[in-house]
């Protein structure tokens, strides 16, 4: 898998992050090499394997449908960078 | 050329479970802003879902109202993607392994419109954009609150077809418990997926998707509006472009969304935090012993059993409320024909007149039990069960206090209804002696002033019966 | 007297009994941390406020006799600074959270403090528990007690030093691919990976859900046992923590080694192992066989794939957990936005640290469309054959012995400049934590330069018992001299 610099800016959008050119330049080199390890996975025989995305056979983990959860809006918001009306404020999303 | 419209539907309904999803906050609608939220549904660092039993137990319902495969092996996933309504930046849903597949609703002429799938989601929160000219604010009171997602393969021809396909689903949604299905609250919104081809092809053309529609009115036209659209620019060799369009129901039209600037890829992968549910035969037999009558069973049910016409029966099991009423009514009265004729002449025009919905009604079913019951022993007219109603729907009143106020009972007693025929008579000597000189025409006159002086309430068969054996044996 | 020579259980049992008070040892607890802390930087915050007030509560409980029966009551314990303490800052040692006091406690917390343990303060770690040298903190390196030219490893590395240093008997960390057991073996401490599930995740700052667990390391395995015990069990907060057979620490201090059989996976001493290291995991061995355990090498091939299965993994998920950070409900949020765009851009641009982005754009790599199944799914696939492989293990071997880590612990900024270099040194770790295993890591000896070498004790799923137990036996009888 080569890394190019456009599949990098790519990574960039999807992770609503911008690199600056040298991070991007040094991005690209670890990804690559990293990378070239990961592909190293390939050599590894999975056929007939079923994917495991939880370690342990556990299922059916369910709560109660019982209110529990009160008013606790000055805790929730205590945090907000911006705040306004008890919401959290961004710039305009519609024009 | 002649077209077609080709429509999906994906419709997205609010689940009438107590809490959220994933935490124990109420869904309850409305609220001041971030008030029914937590540091779950808010998207803290380091907090966790844990699912809603009644979730799975309200999916599994719906899957088997709409005759749909339950999914033995349940797992989430999430769908990442940024937006200040969704705190944790990823919606927990399920694209892998739906909990239901493969089902149909029947329309009222028997077509079957297939449903590909049903997932359990959680709902997003509020942005609110007029408050303050200067930024948008969020409200994550709904963000967690249960969806389904009711998915349809592309089998609707026609606007009617996609209401009336909406209005059996939120029937079968509200008679299963599932959901309340207030459009105006956003608990049962729709998107469409519109595409037009050549009339009698069979590949599927360019499609447009119109998201959150929640008015069964605003729907019929925008998808007319759509296809209108779509229509003119394949008859002038143009091409569809493929988009989401926000659907403007003041102005009557569409227009396209600013394609995103930043690079959208849902990324979904399994939702580690979440351990698979499995479902066993047991539990869904449990579920179907506990199914309430659907729709179509009742419709049925009310046609054989009770005799009612096919027209009526769809009506009245197109809403639980109109069910709930006629049920209550026709048990209490016993009497289920003229109950469902109350219901579809004077309930459905009141209900018509003062712009409300069926879930809307407010009156003790009681009342209307009573008025029926008079109606029959014969103790008021017609008429007066009407305008007595009328009162009752409007003003909540005692029907039996109020006929009595207003003396509106009919005078069976021959006792009382004597004296003013004889007063008749005898104010009323021109008619009586044309009468008796053989001009039937008066004989109606009398009849009127005696009804009249009774103020209607007595059987004008009585009244002529005496009036006519009075002046006969003048 | 000495206090930081004591075990934590024997403070608390000296607290218990009357001997000393909460306060005092709190006092004790804060003059070492504070005389040490220019030096090795183990702290991100302390809370001083809420430590004595909670020592004062802890005190009283102690006096009412609510606590005769809590092992660790009184003593003062350190938190690595990804768990969520309720009203004291938690920044998972970034920028991004360095104003983020959270509303909650994790349930860890809950149960550290319902044990009557005091917190002091929040320990140093690699920013969101991304590396194993505790130098991508936002809050500068932590040095290694043992050598402070040295890194403590990672990311609990404020966790271990802090241990290590005397600054606490006991801290907590987490371990999502070694990041207990590593540093705890660079630093010459006892730390121990719970089995995934045991401890639960609630309020813990998610890096990799699947693998995420909290543990706690010590001067001892038998601390670890005691802090293990206090802090494990359902939580309904947490699907994914589970129901746990209780064991006590009188188990651990029984636990006989005689005729159990240790397995030491082959290809854990094969290529890139320093040979100092191997060799004082090979004179492990024969120290439990003189306890009385069979011990025996076997191959294991597929240990060659468990880094690059591991990296997929833990980014992938890593970059949908810090999705949540985009500065609008809590933590940094870049001034000045000129649109929504902005304030998700500049935010995580401004917020994150390199090796996070790093992670963060190999997670969005493997998971967008086009890649899943050629890299997620197919690490989903190898993590079934790993787990598989210790499965079949412990079709023979009641534990599994091996290295922690390659090598001792690096200079500081020794591995920094190479990412992948440093991703080789878990290849002993991340394993355990794709499989959910219990691990143990305690030492084992010393290099040449004096620097301590860690080897870690793996079990079967939930037998944390075993494995302490083994530790133990080791700590109390087994030391060569």
């Amino acid at each position: 898998m080569k890394i190019s610099d456009e599949l990098i800016r790519y990574l960039e959008s999807l992770a609503r992050i911008e690199l600056t050119d040298e991070q991007r330049a040094a991005c690209e080199t670890d990804l690559q090499s990293i990378l070239s390890y990961i592909d190293t996975l390939n050599e590894l025989d999975t056929d007939n394997v079923q994917p495991l995305s939880h370690a342990f056979d556990v299922s059916n983990v369910m709560r109660e449908d019982e209110i529990k959860n009160g008013n606790n809006r000055d805790a929730i918001l205590a945090n907000a960078p911006h705040e306004l009306d008890g919401c959290f404020k961004v710039p305009k999303t519609v024009d | 050329m002649a077209y077609e419209m080709v429509i999906g539907l994906e419709v997205h309904t609010e689940l009438a479970t107590k809490t959220k999803i994933f935490c124990s906050c109420p869904t309850q609608f409305g609220g001041e802003p971030n008030t029914h939220v937590c540091e779950v549904c808010s998207g803290m660092p380091g907090t966790l879902p844990v699912l809603n039993k009644k979730v799975v137990e309200y999916a599994i319902r719906t899957g088997l109202a709409t005759h749909c495969n339950i999914t033995r092996m349940n797992k989430f996933d999430r769908k990442n993607y940024f937006y200040p309504d969704l705190p944790k930046a990823y919606q927990i849903s399920q694209l892998y392994l739906p909990i239901c597949t493969e089902g149909y609703v029947e329309l009222t002429g028997g077509k079957k419109i297939r449903i590909k799938e049903i997932h359990m989601e959680e709902d997003a929160g509020k942005l609110i954009h007029d408050a303050t000219p200067d930024g948008t604010l969020a409200d994550y009171n709904r963000c967690g609150v249960p969806l389904l997602e009711i998915v349809s393969e592309p089998d609707f021809r026609s606007a009617e077809e996609v209401v009336d396909y909406i209005e059996k689903l939120r029937a079968i949604l509200q008679f299963t418990g599932v959901s309340d299905c207030k459009m105006q609250e956003g608990s049962l919104r729709a998107d469409i997926n519109l595409s037009v081809r050549e009339k009698g092809s069979d590949t599927l053309g360019v499609r447009t998707e119109m998201k959150n529609m929640n008015s069964l009115r605003a729907i019929a036209r925008a998808i007319n509006s759509e296809f209108e659209r779509q229509a003119e620019i394949l008859e002038d060799g143009g091409k569809v472009v493929q988009e989401t369009r926000r659907w403007d129901d003041a102005k009557g039209e569409s227009s396209g969304m600013r394609s995103k600037e930043d690079a959208q890829d849902y990324k979904y992968f399994p939702e580690p935090d979440l351990p698979p549910i499995v479902i066993t035969d047991e539990q869904i037999e449990a579920i179907r012993a506990q199914m309430p009558e659907l729709p179509e069973d009742k419709k049925r049910r009310y046609m054989e059993e009770l005799g009612l016409p096919e027209y009526d029966t769809g009506i009245l099991t197109g809403s639980v409320a109109l069910v709930k009423l006629f049920e209550t009514v026709s048990e209490l009265c016993g009497d289920a024909k003229t109950t469902s004729n109350f219901i579809m002449g004077d309930v459905m025009r009141l209900l018509k007149d003062a712009g409300k919905q069926p879930e809307e009604m407010d009156f003790d079913p009681a009342a209307l039990a009573t008025l029926i019951k008079l109606l029959n022993g014969k103790k008021i007219s017609r008429q007066t069960a009407r305008k007595v109603f009328e009162k009752v729907f409007s003003d909540h009143i005692d029907p039996e206090q109020y006929i009595k106020e207003n003396k509106l009972e009919i005078v069976t007693d021959t006792g009382a209804i004597k004296p003013v025929v004889e007063k008749v008579i005898a104010n009323n000597e021109k008619s009586v002696s044309e009468y008796k000189g053989g001009k039937t025409q008066a004989l109606q006159y009398l009849i009127g002033q005696c009804m009249r002086e009774l103020r209607g309430q007595a059987p004008a068969q009585e009244v002529t019966k005496m009036l006519k054996e009075l002046l006969d044996n003048q | 007297m000495e206090l930081n020579t004591l075990s934590a259980i024997e403070l608390s049992a000296k607290i218990r009994a009357g001997e000393l008070t909460v306060k005092q040892a709190l006092d004790d607890a804060y003059a070492r941390i504070e005389a040490q802390e220019p030096k090795y930087n183990c702290y991100i915050s302390l809370c001083k406020e809420e430590a004595y007030r909670a020592a004062e509560e802890v005190q009283a409980r102690i006096d009412s006799g609510e606590l005769k029966d809590a092992p660790l009551a009184g003593v003062p314990v350190g938190i690595k600074d990804n768990m969520c303490t309720q009203g004291v800052r938690t920044t998972c040692a970034s920028k991004m959270l360095e104003n983020f006091i959270p509303p909650y406690d994790a349930t860890a917390i809950r149960k550290v403090r319902e044990a009557g343990m005091v917190i002091t303060g929040k320990l140093n770690m690699d920013e969101f528990a991304m590396g194993s040298t505790t130098e991508t903190s936002h809050f500068g390196a932590t040095k290694n007690p043992c050598d402070p030219t040295r890194v403590p490893g990672g990311s609990s590395g404020g966790a271990a030093a802090a241990v290590a240093a005397g600054e606490n008997l006991l801290t907590l960390g987490s371990d999502t691919g070694g990041s207990i057991r590593q540093p705890a073996s660079f630093c010459g401490v006892t730390g121990l990976k719970p089995t995934y599930g045991a401890v639960s995740r609630y309020g813990l700052v998610a890096y990799a859900s699947s693998l995420d667990q909290i543990g706690p390391l010590a001067n001892s395995a038998r601390d670890c046992a005691a802090a293990f015990l206090a802090v494990c069990g359902r939580d309904e907060k947490d699907a994914t923590s589970m129901d746990y057979h209780k064991f006590t620490l009188a188990d651990i201090e029984s636990y006989d080694l005689a005729g159990k059989v240790i397995g030491i996976p082959s290809d854990y001493l094969g290529e890139g192992i320093d040979p100092e290291v191997k060799q004082a995991i090979l004179n492990a061995a024969k120290q439990f066989e003189a306890l009385g355990a069979r011990v025996e090498e076997f191959a294991m091939p597929i240990v060659k794939y468990a880094v690059p299965t591991y990296y997929i993994i833990a980014s992938a998920e890593a970059c949908s957990n810090l999705s949540r950070y985009d500065g609008i409900k809590y933590g940094y949020s870049a001034p000045n936005p000129a649109n929504l765009r902005d304030v998700y851009f500049k935010t995580r641009s401004e917020g994150f640290g390199m090796e996070v982005k790093r992670r963060i754009m190999l997670g969005n790599f493997v998971l967008s469309s086009g890649y899943y199944d050629a890299y997620y799914n197919k690490a989903l696939k190898a993590k079934k054959l790993i787990q598989q492989a210790f499965f079949d293990a412990f079709q023979k071997y009641d534990m599994l012995l091996g290295p922690v880590a390659p090598t001792t612990a690096l200079k500081i900024g020794e591995s920094l400049s190479d990412p992948l270099k440093m991703y080789l040194g878990d290849i002993y770790t991340v394993m355990i934590n794709l499989a959910g295993l219990p691990s143990v890591s305690l030492p084992c000896g010393q290099s040449s330069e004096n620097l301590p070498i860690g080897m870690q004790l793996i079990g079967r799923p939930f037998d944390e018992k075993s494995i302490l137990g083994a530790a133990h036996r080791y700590q109390k009888d087994g030391r060569a001299e």
